[in-house]
This record gives C-alpha cells, sequence and structure tokens, in this order.
C-alpha cells in the first residue's frame, strides 16, 4: 500500500471511530473498543511512516514529494481550495507523539469515566451515554489534530485549527450541568477567537501577497526570491510602514498566542481544567496547546525572514515561562499546579522559536508531550483514588496506597524539572543554550529572555516538588472515609502510566543527537544563517552533553528549586504560612492571577457588554428598530392612508388627474 | 389586387376567429338551453382552432399584408399564443362563476371574443389605423362586458366610467396620431419609422404627437397618473370580468407598446423613454403603497397591477432588444400570475359570496390545504420570492436596467419591490397563520377549474424552476 493511502487511513480511522461511537447507538464497551481501535491503527500507521520518512529517509509520496494533494475542494478566481497532506519529519514527529498520547489517553479513559454517571443528575439526558460521547469527542480531536499537522495548505492548517478548538470547547464543557465548567468553556472559545481572529487575519496576508494558501508555494517564494518580500511594506495606520513578513508572522502568531496560551491569551488554560482530566492531559497539555508552536515551526521559512516577529516571539514566550511559573506556586488544585505548569513550558518552547531553535522547540514539545501527559494522567489517578477531590490541601502521605502513581509521577516530575539525563533535561537545556547564543548574537530581548528561562528552572523545581511533596509524604489529611477506600486504580490508569513514564525518560537521550544536531529537520525547518544554535561539530555524544550540563546553572538551580521544596514541604511546617502573611501582597498578586481575570471582566466583557448594549440600545432599537423598520412601515402605513383617498370615486376628478399628466408631460417634453 | 391578398394564409387566424364569433352568436340565438354546453365549447374551439391556425401558418420573415396594414412576424405570433392560452383558462375560470349568477349568456362569449380579435389584430398592427382598429374593438367589447351585471349599480357605474376615461384616452391618442401623421405624411408605422429617422419631419409636432400618444397608451396600462380607472373597474366588475381585463390585455398593451414606440417611433426614444420612467417610478410607488391601506383583495390586485405595469415599462425603456425581451418575459409572467390569482378568487367565491375581503382567505390553510399552497405559490411569485417564474421576471428586467447602467432606478426598483411583499404576504399570513372565520363556505368547484387553477399555479412554480425556457422564447420573439 502507498503511503497516500496510509496517509488518508491514518487521519479517517479516527475519524470513523468518532462518528461510530457519537452516532451509533453503541455499548460502552462497544464504544471504547471501536474508537480505541481507530486510535491504534493511526499510531501503527503513524509510526510506519516515521520509519519510512524519517528513519529511512524516503519521500513518502509519489516522484519523491513531500506534499501530496488528495482533492480539489473548490476553485474560485484562479484560487484553488485544496485537500492535502505534507509529510516530513516535522509533520511524522508530530504524528507519532498526537498518537500515541492519544492512544494511551483513550484506554485510561476507560478507568477515569467508568463511574461518570456519579457527576451527573439522575434526570439529565447528558448523562445517559456520557461514556460513548466522550469517547467519540477525544477520537474527533484525533482526527482533528491529525488534520491539522498533516495539512499542506492554510485552509486546512485552519480547519483542523478551529476543529481543535471545537472539540476543547465541547469537552472543557463537558460535564455542562457544572455552572464553572460552563464558564470555563465559553472563557476558553471567546479567548481563542481572539487568537483566531489574529490567525485568519494572517492567513489573510498570506493570500493577498502570495496569491495562495499552499505551503510549497509559499515557501519555495520565500526561498527564490526572499528580497521581493522582506523589502515589501503595508501601511496599517497612516504614517506607519511595517514590512509585510514581520505583520504576517506576528499575525499569525497571535493565532498560536491563543491556541498555545501565551500571554495575554493565557487566562482560558488553567479553567480549561474543569474538563475531564483525561482531556487535560491529552488537549490541554500535550497535544492540542502545541499546536502553535507546531505551527510556527511548520512556518519557520516566513519567521526567518523577520528578526522583529522572532524577538516579539522571545518576549511572549519568556513572559509565560516565568509569570506562570509563579502562579503554580500557590495553587491547591493538583490539576491546577499541572496547568500551570503546562503554560510556563509552552512558554519555554515559544522562547526556542524566538530564538530560531525550532528543532529544540519541537524536541521540547516531545518530551514534554510525554511526561506532561504523564504528569496529568498522574494527577486524574490521584483523583480517582481520592474520589475526585482535587483540593492538595486533603492530600498527603499517598505514597503508600498508590506506589505506581508514585513512582511515576517522581519520574514525570524529575523530567519536568530538567534531573540531568531524563527527557526534559536534554530539551529544556537545548532551549537555553540557544535563548544564551540568540543573547551573545545581539537579538532584541534574548537577555531578558535568558534571564527569564533561567530563573524559570529554579520556579518549575520548587511548584513541582510542591506539589509531590504535599501531595505524596507528609500526614495524611484526607478523612476517614476516603483513607479506607484509598487503593490504586485498575490497570487501564496504571498500565499507561508506566507506558509513559519509559519515554519520559529515555527519549531525550535517544532524540538529542538527530533531533538538534543532525539534520533530523532538514527540509522541513529553515534556518537563517547564523541562527543555528546547534551545530553538528559542537555534538560528542550523549553523555558529554549531560556531563556539560552539569558544569550549568540550570541544574544546580533546579537542584535548589528541589531542596526549598523539601524544606517548605517535605515535612509539616509552618514556614509557608509565615511566608504567606509576610508577603501577602505578592500573594494575593499571584492569587487573583496577576489580575488578568479581572482586567478581561471588567475591561474586555464588561467593556464589551456596556458598547454591545450602547450599540443595542441607540443603534438597534432606536434607530434600526423605531427609525428604519417600524419607522418605515408606519409611514408607508401612514402614506398609503392618505394616499388611497385620491381614490375619490369621482369621475370628473380621474378625468382632471389625465389631464394634469398630459399637461406636466408637454410642459416637460414638449415646452422644455 | 393580388398584391393586397399576398400571404393572406397569414391573416387566417383573424378570420376564423371572426367567423366563429358569427356563428356563435347564430348558435347562440337559435338553438334554445344549449347555452350551457354549446356555445362554451364553440368558445373554447374557437381558442384552439385559432391557436392551431396560428401555429400552421408560421410567417418565415416579417411579413407585411393587407396594404401593409397588417404584419406578421415570431413577435406577433407569441404574443396571439399567449392570448389563446390566457383566454382558453379565462373561460375555464368565469364558467360556474357566471352561471351561479345568472350571466352566462351567449354575449360574454361574443364580447369576449370580439375583445380577442381585437387583441390580435393589435398585436400585428403594422399602421395607425388597424392599431387603432384592434384597440376599439377590444375596448368596446370590454366596457359592455364591465356592464354584464347590468342590474348591478356597482357594476353599470364601473362600466360607465371606464367608457367615459376610456374615450377620453382614445381621443387624445388620435390626436396624437393626428400630429404625427401630420409630421410624416403616412400612417405605416414602417413609413413614420423610417421619415422620423431620415430626420425630415416637425420635431416639436412630432414631440406633441408622441406625448398625446404616449398619454393613450399609459392610460390602456394602467400606469400613474392615468391609472384612476384601474381599481374602480376592477372592483366593479364582476370577478369573471375582472380576471379577463387584468390577464389577455396586459399582453395586447405590451404589444401597443411594441407596435407604436418601438416599430414606428423608435427614433424617438430618448422622448418616450424618459417619459417611461417617470411613468414608471410613479406606478411603482403608488401601486405598492396604496396596496398595503386595500380591505378587498380585487382592489388590491388593481394596485398590485399597477406596480407591475411600472415594472414592465422599466423593461422598455431601455431600448434595447433585450430590454423589449424582458419586458415581454414580464408581460407573460404577470398575465399568467394575475389569471392564477383572480381564479383563486373565483374558487373562493359563490353565488351570494364574492370572497372579495382579504380576509375571506384567513384560514384557508385548514380548509384546502391544496389551494392555499397554489395562492401561495402565486403570492410568492408576485412579490418576487424564488424560486417563483415573478421572481425570474423582476430579475430579467432589474438586470437590464443595471446593464443600461440605470442604478438609481435598479434601487428603486428593488425598493417598492421589497414594499410590496408586505402585502402579498399578509394574504400568506392570513391563509396560514389566521383561523378560518365562521361558517366560511366549503369550496366547491367543477373538476376542469380544479385542474386547470392547479396547473396554473404550478406552472408558476415549474417554469420558475427552469425559466430558461420562457425567457429564450421571448429572445427569440424579437
Amino acid at each position: 500500500m502507498n503511503l497516500e493511502t496510509l496517509s488518508l487511513i491514518i487521519v479517517l480511522a479516527p475519524l470513523v471511530g468518532a462518528i461510530a461511537a457519537g452516532l451509533l447507538p453503541l455499548s460502552r464497551t462497544a464504544a471504547h473498543r471501536t474508537t480505541i481501535s481507530g486510535v491504534f491503527i493511526a499510531f501503527v500507521l503513524s509510526a510506519f511512516v516515521f520509519y519510512q520518512v524519517t528513519i529511512l529517509g524516503h519521500a513518502p509520496f509519489a516522484d519523491g514529494a513531500y506534499t501530496h494533494t488528495l482533492y480539489q475542494w473548490l476553485s474560485t478566481g484562479g484560487l484553488s481550495f485544496e485537500i492535502g497532506f505534507m509529510v516530513d519529519t516535522l509533520t511524522t514527529t508530530m504524528m507519532v507523539t498526537v498518537t500515541f498520547v492519544s492512544w494511551m489517553v483513550h484506554i485510561y479513559t476507560i478507568g477515569y469515566m467508568k463511574d461518570d454517571e456519579h457527576n451527573w443528575s439522575d434526570d439529565s439526558l447528558g448523562g445517559r451515554n456520557s461514556y460513548q460521547r466522550f469517547f467519540s469527542y477525544i477520537s474527533l480531536f484525533t482526527f482533528s489534530m491529525l488534520m491539522l499537522v498533516m495539512s499542506n495548505n492554510f485552509l486546512q492548517l485552519f480547519f483542523g485549527w478551529e476543529a481543535v478548538g471545537l472539540v476543547s470547547y465541547l469537552l472543557i464543557g463537558f460535564w455542562f450541568q457544572r455552572e464553572t465548567a460552563v464558564y470555563a468553556n465559553m472563557k476558553a472559545f471567546l479567548v481563542n477567537r481572539v487568537g483566531d481572529f489574529g490567525f485568519l487575519l494572517g492567513i489573510a496576508g498570506v493570500l493577498m501577497y502570495f496569491g495562495t494558501l499552499d505551503y510549497q508555494t509559499v515557501f519555495s517564494a520565500l526561498a527564490n526570491t526572499p528580497d521581493e518580500y522582506t523589502t515589501k511594506t503595508i501601511e496599517i495606520f497612516s504614517g506607519t510602514e511595517w514590512s509585510v513578513i514581520t505583520v504576517i508572522c506576528i499575525l499569525l502568531f497571535i493565532g498560536a498566542m491563543g491556541k498555545s496560551a501565551q500571554v495575554p491569551l493565557h487566562v482560558w488554560l488553567p479553567d480549561s481544567m474543569e474538563g475531564p482530566t483525561p482531556i487535560s492531559a491529552l488537549i490541554h497539555a500535550a497535544t492540542m496547546v502545541t499546536a502553535g508552536i507546531f505551527m510556527v515551526s511548520r512556518m519557520s521559512p516566513l519567521y526567518e525572514l523577520s528578526l522583529t516577529a522572532s524577538s516579539f516571539i522571545l518576549v511572549i514566550g519568556a513572559i509565560t515561562a516565568l509569570f506562570m511559573g509563579f502562579l503554580g506556586l500557590i495553587q491547591h488544585d493538583i490539576k491546577r499546579v499541572v496547568a500551570y505548569s503546562t503554560l510556563s513550558q509552552l512558554g519555554y518552547m515559544t522562547v526556542a522559536l524566538g530564538a530560531s531553535a525550532y528543532g529544540a522547540a519541537m524536541f521540547h514539545l516531545m518530551t514534554h508531550a510525554f511526561f506532561k501527559a504523564l504528569l496529568f494522567l498522574a494527577a486524574g489517578s490521584v483523583i480517582i483514588a481520592m474520589h475526585h477531590k482535587q483540593d492538595m490541601r486533603e492530600m498527603g502521605g499517598l505514597k503508600k496506597y498508590l506506589p505506581i502513581t508514585y513512582w511515576t509521577s517522581l519520574i514525570g516530575s524529575l523530567a519536568l524539572i530538567g534531573f540531568p539525563g531524563f527527557a526534559g533535561f536534554f530539551s529544556k537545556d537545548a532551549i537555553i543554550h540557544a535563548v544564551h547564543v540568540a543573547s551573545d548574537g545581539g537579538q532584541a530581548g534574548a537577555t531578558f529572555a535568558y534571564y527569564a528561562v533561567l530563573a524559570g528552572v529554579f520556579i518549575t523545581a520548587l511548584y513541582s516538588f510542591r506539589m509531590f511533596f504535599l501531595v505524596f509524604h507528609g500526614k495524611e489529611h484526607m478523612d476517614e472515609h476516603t483513607r479506607e477506600h484509598l487503593h490504586e486504580p485498575s490497570w487501564v490508569v496504571t498500565y499507561p502510566l508506566i507506558a509513559l513514564a519509559i519515554p519520559s525518560v529515555i527519549i531525550g537521550a535517544i532524540a538529542l543527537a538527530p533531533m538538534l544536531y543532525g539534520n533530523y529537520f532538514e527540509g522541513a525547518i529553515v534556518m537563517a544563517e547564523g541562527r543555528n544554535a546547534f551545530p553538528a561539530a559542537d555534538f560528542h555524544g550523549v553523555l558529554s552533553f549531560v556531563l556539560h550540563g552539569l558544569m550549568l546553572p540550570p541544574v544546580y538551580l533546579a537542584a535548589a528549586g528541589v531542596g526549598l521544596a523539601y524544606f517548605l514541604y517535605g515535612r509539616e511546617s509552618a514556614i509557608p504560612g509565615q511566608i504567606k502573611s509576610a508577603f501577602s501582597w505578592l500573594h494575593k498578586l499571584l492569587e487573583e492571577k496577576y489580575f488578568a481575570d479581572r482586567f478581561n471582566e471588567i475591561f474586555f466583557a464588561g467593556g464589551s457588554l456596556k458598547l454591545g448594549s450602547f450599540l443595542w440600545r441607540i443603534g438597534d432599537r432606536n434607530i434600526i428598530d423605531g427609525f428604519m423598520v417600524n419607522g418605515s412601515a408606519r409611514s408607508v402605513g401612514w402614506f398609503s392612508e392618505k394616499l388611497r383617498y385620491v381614490q375619490s370615486g369621482l369621475l370628473s376628478q380621474y378625468a382632471f388627474a389625465m389631464i394634469l399628466g398630459l399637461l406636466f408631460f408637454l410642459v416637460w417634453f414638449v415646452h422644455g | 389586387m393580388t398584391a393586397a391578398l399576398n400571404h393572406l394564409h397569414l391573416f387566417v387566424p383573424e378570420i376564423f376567429v371572426a367567423s366563429m364569433i358569427c356563428i356563435i352568436l347564430l348558435v347562440d340565438a337559435y338553438v334554445p338551453k344549449a347555452i350551457n354546453a354549446l356555445t362554451h365549447q364553440l368558445s373554447q374551439a374557437t381558442v384552439i382552432g385559432a391557436a392551431l391556425l396560428t401555429l400552421l401558418n408560421q410567417p418565415t420573415e416579417t411579413t407585411l399584408l393587407l396594404h401593409n396594414t397588417f404584419v406578421s412576424d415570431s413577435l406577433s405570433v407569441t404574443l396571439k399564443m399567449a392570448m389563446y392560452v390566457l383566454m382558453f383558462g379565462v373561460f375555464v375560470y368565469s364558467r360556474s362563476y357566471l352561471q351561479q349568477r345568472g350571466l352566462l349568456k351567449g354575449e360574454y362569449y361574443v364580447l369576449a371574443l370580439c375583445a380577442l380579435l381585437g387583441m390580435m389584430v393589435l398585436a400585428s398592427a403594422a399602421h395607425f389605423l388597424s392599431l387603432y382598429m384592434g384597440l376599439e374593438l377590444m375596448a368596446l367589447s370590454i366596457y359592455a362586458l364591465v356592464a354584464l351585471n347590468r342590474d348591478s349599480a356597482q357594476s353599470s357605474e364601473a362600466a360607465m366610467k371606464y367608457f367615459i376615461l376610456g374615450a377620453l384616452a382614445s381621443g387624445l391618442l388620435l390626436y396624437g396620431i393626428s400630429m404625427i401623421y401630420g409630421a410624416t405624411g403616412t400612417l405605416e408605422l414602417k413609413a413614420v419609422s423610417d421619415v422620423i429617422a431620415e430626420g425630415k419631419a416637425e420635431s416639436k409636432l412630432l414631440l406633441l404627437g408622441i406625448t398625446f400618444i404616449m398619454v393613450g397608451l399609459a392610460f390602456k396600462l394602467g400606469v400613474v397618473p392615468f391609472h384612476m380607472w384601474v381599481p374602480d373597474i376592477y372592483q366593479g366588475s364582476p370577478t369573471a370580468i375582472t380576471l379577463l381585463i387584468a390577464s389577455v390585455p396586459k399582453i395586447a398593451g405590451f404589444a401597443m407598446l411594441m407596435r407604436l414606440l418601438v416599430d414606428g417611433m423608435s427614433g424617438l426614444h430618448s422622448t418616450w423613454g424618459d417619459m417611461l420612467i417617470i411613468l414608471a417610478v410613479l406606478s411603482m410607488a403608488l401601486g405598492n403603497i396604496v396596496a398595503i391601506a386595500q380591505t378587498n383583495i380585487k382592489r388590491m390586485l388593481a394596485y398590485s397591477t399597477i406596480s407591475h405595469m411600472g415594472f414592465l415599462s422599466l423593461g422598455m425603456l431601455v431600448g434595447t432588444n433585450e430590454g423589449y425581451a424582458a419586458a415581454l418575459f414580464y408581460t407573460l409572467v404577470y398575465a399568467l400570475m394575475s389569471l392564477g390569482g383572480f381564479g383563486m378568487i373565483i374558487l373562493l367565491s359563490r353565488s351570494g359570496f364574492e370572497a372579495e375581503n382579504i380576509e375571506d382567505f384567513k384560514g384557508l390553510n385548514k380548509r384546502s390545504p391544496w389551494y392555499a399552497f397554489m395562492m401561495l405559490i402565486l403570492m410568492l411569485s408576485m412579490a418576487g420570492v424564488p424560486p417563483m417564474l415573478g421572481f425570474w421576471a423582476k430579475l430579467a428586467v432589474i438586470s437590464q436596467i443595471v446593464n443600461a447602467h440605470m442604478y438609481v432606478l435598479a434601487v428603486m426598483a428593488v425598493l417598492f419591490s421589497v414594499i410590496g411583499m408586505y402585502y402579498y404576504l399578509r394574504i400568506i399570513k392570513y391563509m396560514y397563520f389566521d383561523a378560518p372565520a365562521e361558517n366560511s363556505p366549503e369550496i366547491e368547484a367543477n373538476t376542469d377549474m380544479r385542474w386547470t387553477l392547479s396547473l396554473n399555479a404550478l406552472a408558476v412554480l415549474g417554469l420558475g424552476l427552469f425559466p430558461h425556457t420562457l425567457l429564450q422564447l421571448c429572445q427569440n420573439s424579437l
């Protein structure tokens, strides 16, 4: 079978599963079997395609092409809208990551959603088939995400972009009887609209200046005649000239800011934790939120032409990486800690993009997908064991009850903080190194970003192990009833934990050489001259990388973070409380999330409500309804009533009207 | 002599209709009690026979005969065929209505066929005299038909008004014709056109002539401000006669416009085009606005006619063949819709109950969903809602206006159509959303009426789905 067909099956298998589970009257078992088979097929085939394209280096499609057009959707005004695939090393990396994590999450969901009917009121229609619906949604998500990463044009990219957004919306609000869930999914939807607005404008910009939506055509135009595009300017406000490339890059990146939750469009992600935990793992940690990172990497030929856009990205990423980490320090909800950690890690990836280290960003994306999915699922496992309690203040000492969860969480946390040899160590060090190089190269904002990501390492270690100690060590704070029922969840929960723990340890060491120093992404990612922080000559083996890493500050910062966490939370201590009261203003600031939500509520939400109500009152009710609609109807009616009296029924008047008409014509046409 | 009788076969349909009129007159007088069936059947046979003869004797090219007073071309064939079809429908719809009211006499058929003959002559007129003769034959017959129910004061009053105003209009028309004759020295339309084109005619005199002719034409079409007769006559006549007035003579009106303005005076297009602009805008405005205030459906449809005639004038004033084709298309479509609309009123009425008020349509859907649906089609079509035929007619005319870069006019046409939607939709609202009045009678009608009416309405829908055929026919006729 050729790879054209395989690619199609990879995309369609999860879709078929989603449709079957969603629309057919399947039993619970049938629903999860169908969807899991669909995703499993997608994973196995993705792995095969990965082997063919990335390991063996074959071009996937006929005639050595990396793109393949499936069919033309429509053609209008010389523009052709097509559905097709672009499968190169970048795509296959994403495909394998997405399908693997998705597969794991599917299996895990069987255990997590087993008792979902408790989450619904008895008379609710939504609770009757929530299990099947959930499987349908996550399979649909897998389909959408694959469409997004495999696309060979901007239109299909946008389709996938919106489709994952839709599924995310549906899943955040999965328990739609909870007011907070509905609020959270609305918020996610609205914030993403802001990002998508920029994204769509960016696509429109591409269409306007390149006349096509096809990646390959755009990229080769950029490669062949870069000067033609870099010199072009656009006047957005009168009197200001902007480089077109910079404008397009920043607009597209605004889309990425929404999807990948970068400051200031990050506000939706913590709230998205209202959704079931498997979703938090799959969509809001491992895959969907990385779509923005993937997109910018995919567009590297574009971003490499605008240093301004790169610096913008760098600064946004650095702010996100550091300041979102702080917020993780004071959370009590176990999932929210992981959520802020995700925000912070997405910031790291974004920083890498800004430093043109697309390979490092993708590398971190991949390692992060594994260890963050692991951390989320471990958190979920704790939540199941705790009977859906999520407050860490009611936990403690879980180590002896949940040994598998404990050890896998430890692995995940070590990978996250960058313990030498673990996956996160390589990818995070790579990013810090890349920023350091960019800072030496004098890129605007790079020095700030360098110190931000360095500080971020300390913070990451601190909040991760704060959570770890609070949950698994110390005194048991749960009530008696919960303690009696504490036990490790069934194998469907623990096996995925183990399966994810393995790559969390080893994937970094394996992928380091090819992804960073090798030619892994050759052809898929473009780097401008002098922007490569990882020349092959610098590479002397994984061991030497680790040893070199031991001499750099990040490791010690991480160690300090863990140490402090142990000092504060590893045993019962009054110090955190004292710090809290000593720095109450700081605590307040963090608790209010820098007042970002409050600001949005008052300024954007309140402002648009006021504006909307003003426009409704003046524009809609008075001018349109009152004056134009009803007013015109009234005046026509009034006119009609008056005019009908002209028809008097008197013959003489009729004849007189005729003569008047005649006279008018005579005067107008003959005399004039 | 031989020259005069050349191509006489093209005149056979008119001869046939004239002969049949005589026969029907005799049959009616001497065959007692045959009235119910025989006269009716003979009249139908006359229409069908004339149609066959017209189809058999089609001219290969534009042919003038009878000393250049009579023209036979593809336009005349199309117009006459449309008249036959409409006349056939009129006879079917009118029969039981007139019978129930004791009005179904031989005179009705004779007068109606006389009117038909007049209109046929009008459609083929190539000479001011033949044109005027056809016009008067039609008009006089219709004056008499309006007064068919002579015991009704309302009908008599309507007939009197129509007659006097019609006479005034005819006088103005004749006066105009005499001036054109004075300026050009000929009554043959073709020759008049040639003289005007050569620029030899006294222009002031021509302007006077065209103004008077225009007034006569405007009266016949019923456009503002020469429309006053229309509502009174539509309301005052027995519905069966209104049906006749509202359908077939519209074709004749278009024929008159074509023969007089296009065949005879295309050289004065700049003048009569401007006049038509004024007439069209006034008609669309007044027709659509005043129709809203009406409670009598016949009167409402009368105002609707006025606005439709304004729309038709829009097609004419462009002054291109495409514009005339659009106007012809509009005329045919309107006549078909109008036939169906008045047919519906007849269907709902019975002896002693005229169904003339708009409120009589309340809850029709509960009483008879099928006919409510037929009326829905007709009303939507008149309002110009796709995919009904009426939409394509409006579209054809408006696109011609736009092609001629008269954007303001096009916008006005659309605006007034929107205003016009109100009163058509009101009938639909009454039919579907209001409860039927107490003791509203059952619908009873004979089979051919039911079938023809359904066919009539479905044609509006069906042709609307495939408008190309009819539009193509109109374009080929010019």
